[in-house]
């Protein structure tokens, strides 16, 4: 009988685990994804890659429930983000059959970043090849959280975060012009990092948005080509405005 | 004695459950709810030993909504039961459950149906039914006066006739009922009956 317990991942010479960090090159070679924290609503978006003619896109959700008020989206190997949210969807049931309270998002994201760290600890198993942005609202507080899981198993909370194809040019994006937002606001914002580094449209976009009384939706095609088109004029009234205020002096901006 | 009974009307079905917690010649409470909302289309009325009800309907909740989470789809009524029957059926000749459980719900294109589903987990799909020392005569009462397609106002009629045998020809009748309705708008509760006014007023 096969035995299981043999590492596979181990500590090199100078104190890497490398098989966790070809797990991260699998999330950089995965989809970009993006999340953003407002004051009431939070918003996570993927990046929609060219669907085969002959797919049935609506069977491949990027983003998912975990439960009415948590929603995930990850970058990475996606049949093993099948395995974690089907375990974590398990755990935010159990944890109400048990203490009668649903989770908060700071739970659940601990208990998925336990699950992948497990995954670099044992014998016979690779760690979990993706990163995880779970957004949510914590019962009875109602705020709003953000938060990343990687394939190492660390986890944090964040106002806005991308992973995935891409991630430093959001990233940056997002840390240059990240500023509290709120319901609209905060949609656009995700839209705006997500278009730096997608091409844009609404069938290249995914988007989701959760409120605390309203739950998860997932925008359709046309609210999104029309929140990309509000900011593409956006972007053009600015464009116009520096060009103008370049010609003048005392032109405030 | 608990009783939990119902019925199946025109496009809606009604259970309706005793709300009273004793033990032995002590009632600890007078508005127990035992028709548990399984998900937005589901009721469960139950009755039995007080800590298996709860903690076999509670299970079952919370698996009905872990399959609607990870399928996208909510559980027919018809599968709930079975489910419901199944982990019975599993329990019976090992640490069996003493619960038993009229099952409501409401599905698009199938309408309104009931499952009468006993503690040694025998099952069917009827149109009225009552457990307990109740149904002696609420059994009787539907028998009589229950015809197909009823509507609201006829059923909660019916209902509220079942609960009056109840008061006057039980022995130890509980004081006050609850009625819960599922329709295609949903299940929730409709009314309660209280002929005693529990002081608290915070339910279950």
């Amino acid at each position: 009988m096969a035995r299981y317990d043999r590492a596979i991942t181990v500590f090199s010479p100078d104190g890497h685990l490398f098989q966790v960090e070809y797990a991260l090159e699998a999330v950089r070679k995965g989809n970009a994804a993006v999340g953003v924290r407002g004051s009431d609503t939070v918003v996570l978006g993927v990046e929609k890659k060219s669907t085969p003619k002959l797919q049935d896109s609506r069977t491949v959700r990027k983003i998912v429930s975990l439960d009415t008020h948590i929603a995930l989206a990850c970058a990475g190997l996606k049949a093993d983000a099948r395995v974690l949210i089907n375990r974590a969807r398990i755990e935010c049931q159990s944890h109400r059959l048990t203490v009668e309270d649903p989770v908060t998002v700071e739970y659940i994201t601990r208990y998925i970043a336990g699950l992948q760290q497990k995954y670099t600890q044992s014998g016979g198993v690779r760690p979990f090849g993706l990163s995880t942005l779970i957004v949510g609202f914590d019962p009875y507080s109602e705020k709003p959280a953000l938060y990343q899981t990687d394939p190492s198993g660390t986890f944090s909370a964040w106002k806005a975060n991308a992973t995935g194809r891409n991630s430093n040019s959001m990233r940056e994006f997002l840390e240059k012009n990240y500023k509290e937002t709120s319901g609209k606001e905060t949609i656009k914002l995700a839209i705006r990092a997500l278009l730096e580094v997608v091409e844009s449209g609404g069938k290249n976009i995914e988007i989701a948005v959760m409120t605390h009384k309203d739950g998860l939706r997932q925008l359709e095609e046309a609210e999104i080509d029309e929140y990309v088109a509000e900011i593409e004029a956006e972007k053009a009234a600015a464009e116009a405005a520096k060009k103008g205020g370049g010609a003048s002096t005392s032109a405030s901006s | 004695m608990e009783c939990v009974f119902g019925l199946v009307g025109k496009g809606f079905a009604i259970v309706a459950a005793d709300t009273s917690a004793v033990n032995s010649i002590l009632v600890h409470k007078s508005n127990e709810d035992k028709v548990m909302v399984l998900d937005s289309h589901k009721l469960l009325g139950a009755s039995g030993e007080p800590g298996d009800r709860v903690q076999f309907t509670e299970y079952i909740q919370k698996n009905v909504h872990l399959y609607q989470f990870r399928n996208g789809i909510p559980l027919t009524t018809a599968a709930t039961a079975n489910f419901t029957r199944g982990e019975l059926a599993t329990a019976l000749r090992k640490n069996p459950y003493s619960v038993n459980i009229l099952l409501a719900g409401y599905d698009k294109g199938v309408g309104p149906s009931m499952y009468y589903i006993d503690y040694i987990a025998t099952m069917h799909k009827i149109e009225k039914g009552a457990f307990g020392y109740g149904s002696y005569f609420c059994l009787s009462m539907m028998d009589r006066l229950y015809h197909p397609d009823m509507s609201i106002e006829e059923a909660i009629e019916l209902i509220d006739k079942c609960i009056i045998e109840i008061r006057t020809r039980l022995v130890v009748a509980p004081p006050n009922f609850v009625i819960k309705i599922v329709d295609q708008d949903g299940a929730r509760e409709y009314a309660w009956r209280e002929s005693i006014k529990s002081p608290d007023v915070s339910m279950a």
